[in-house]
């Protein structure tokens, strides 16, 4: 009986589960689907992951845990990346980060009070041409100025 | 040379869509191929071609392909390297984005000289966009019959599963990858004594091959490797850091790094010079200007001490500070260090330290010694080229500008943040 993830999510990761020859090949895509339900991976949505790939939920830690993009706490409703990386560090990506924490009221890797936005430094996105770089959600934002970060800020609600 | 050939396409609006792409000649080299060839023949076109693999190692194509068993009723899987993580490094992200058939065609060239049925794209997890258009496409060239079952009739069956990655540099290497592949952490698998085209995916033998790779042979078909390699043969440079234009360059392999930068990346800024450059992303030993008619190849980079890697050109002009560019590069292999291995594991905690140590004004003379001292325990001790990436940019460094780091150690200050701050 599933505890946490909606019967189409489990259906979804059902189909997964038919694209390898072994269930497990289909443990990413699944952590991805059930966090994008709920937003991150709480303790029984691992454990429905678990059930559905036929795993311990000590194997669905440990590789949750392993990879950066899964979360397992709440993390604000906006996620600001930013790149700091070489190429955005040879093109002012600490200004930005500096301006970000400001606005914000937060450290790196912190949540704002309201949940509304999480600040993640994070490693090079593969898109140094557009340095310095910025991921707020899934859209990729390049040569920030502060200025456009306060712009982008504002956006989110 | 008569103008690009991979990024011939890119910028023009619709182009990651599938009639986009037919109306300038797309899938044909693979309707020839599944209609007209052998594998066998398809495998010797590339070797005649001379395509060397893109993903860093340079390793040649079609030996790649042969070396992998192609036993009757036997599993067998085409896996591609789409987690481009090399900082620097960013064409294939590009080309994903930009022209997804270019690359879906590739690996319907690859799958079938290999008679695979089964390909798995190992994507890296951030690359949104590039997800958003490689999804559509693949389910737009479906629908027209390029994939799936019996494609154009030839009989051939291929299917291709997009795999997400979540966020881990390692999972670039491709036995990490394959374990990621797995549902397992990326943790690389010892080789020797079995390569992924003997043992790889599921224990099965496995032809793993890169974005850019791929997307060379859709172009190798239609012209042949006579015509082909009168293009350079052709390579992608992504050039980033100081430089006007960076982006993707598309250029004769062995093109001068001088003529990259100045001609194709329009120089730098007003009244900057060159100070020192990645030739290969942050894997490869920082070079200096000196250097600067290296052509940009393989053996030509590796005879001046470093490397064309996966091909991506970071250049720092005269107001880096090089110590706080290396420590920068440090942290990143420690943050993706899998930690697996000692030397990898804490050879980068103890480098970032002694790093933030010199950078903070607390250095000692003695420090130097330690930073290259440790870097020389790394070299040939780590488990993957992960921890064997750090040493070669930071021993670079310490050999060319070792004044820089006495002079922070001795006064505790940087004069180069100092004069572009003011």
């Amino acid at each position: 009986m599933a505890r946490a993830l909606p019967p189409p999510v489990l259906e979804e990761i059902a189909r997964l589960r038919g694209l390898y020859a072994q269930p497990r090949s289909a443990l990413l895509p699944a952590l991805h689907a059930a966090q994008e339900e709920i937003g991150y991976l709480t303790e029984d949505a691992m454990r429905d992951v678990g059930d559905a790939l036929e795993l311990p939920l000590s194997e669905v830690m440990s590789i949750a845990t392993f990879y950066e993009m899964f979360h397992l706490e709440r993390p604000g409703r906006h996620h600001v990346r930013i790149c700091t990386n070489i190429s955005c560090h040879l093109n002012g990506c600490e200004a930005l980060l500096e301006r970000l924490c400001g606005r914000l009221g937060i450290r790196p890797g912190e949540t704002t009070a309201d949940g509304r936005v999480t600040l993640e430094p994070v490693q090079c996105l593969a898109a140094c041409e557009e340095a310095p770089v910025l991921l707020v959600d899934a859209e990729r934002h390049a040569r920030v100025t502060p200025v456009m970060v306060d712009e982008l800020l504002a956006r989110l609600t | 040379m008569a103008g690009p050939l991979l990024t011939r396409h890119f910028g023009r609006p619709g182009r990651e869509r599938i009639d986009a792409y037919l109306e300038t000649g797309g899938y044909q080299a693979a309707t020839t191929v599944l209609r007209d060839l052998a594998p066998d023949a398809v495998t010797e076109i590339v070797e005649a071609a001379g395509l060397r693999g893109r993903g860093g190692a340079g390793f040649p194509t079609a030996r790649k392909w042969k070396l992998t068993p192609k036993r009757e009723g036997e599993a067998r899987y085409l896996v591609v390297n789409g987690d481009e993580s090399e900082p620097g490094t960013f064409k294939d992200r590009t080309l994903i984005e930009q022209d997804p058939h270019q690359l879906l065609e590739g690996i319907l060239i690859a799958a079938f000289a290999n008679q695979v049925h089964r390909a798995y794209i190992y994507l890296r997890g951030e690359f949104f966009l590039g997800y958003e258009r490689l999804s559509r496409a693949l389910a737009e060239a479906r629908a027209r019959g390029y994939f799936g079952t019996n494609i154009l009739g030839s009989g051939f069956d291929l299917e291709v599963v997009i795999h997400r990655g979540a966020g881990a540099y390692i999972c670039g290497e491709e036995t990490a990858l394959l374990e990621s592949l797995e549902g397992k952490r990326g943790f690389p698998r010892p080789k020797p004594p079995y390569y992924p085209a003997v043992k790889g995916l599921y224990s099965q033998p496995t032809v793993l091959n890169n974005v850019e790779t791929l997307c060379h042979l859709s172009h190798i078909i239609t012209l042949g490797p006579e015509r082909y390699r009168a293009y350079g043969p052709p390579v992608l440079y992504s050039v980033s850091g100081h430089v006007v234009i960076p982006g993707v360059k598309e250029l004769p392999i062995g093109t001068p790094c001088r003529e990259i930068i100045f001609k194709h990346a329009g120089g730098l800024r007003p009244g900057r010079s060159v100070k020192a450059l990645f030739p290969g992303g942050s894997s490869s030993a920082i070079i200096t200007p000196e250097f600067l008619d290296t052509p940009a190849d393989f053996e030509p980079l590796a005879k001046i001490g470093s490397m064309l890697g996966s091909s991506a050109i970071i250049v720092m002009d005269d107001t880096t500070c090089i110590p706080a560019v290396i420590r920068r590069t440090v942290e990143f292999y420690r943050d993706e260090s899998c930690g697996k291995c000692t030397p990898c594991r804490e050879g980068t905690i103890w480098l970032t330290q002694i790093f933030d140590r010199i950078l903070s004004g607390e250095g000692r003379m003695e420090d130097l010694d330690l930073l290259d001292g440790i870097a020389r325990n790394m070299t040939g001790t780590c488990f993957c080229l992960l921890g064997e990436s750090v040493p070669p940019s930071l021993r670079a460094s310490l050999k060319y500008f070792r004044a820089e780091y006495e002079h922070h150690i001795k006064t505790g200050t940087c004069d180069i943040r100092a004069a572009v701050e003011a």
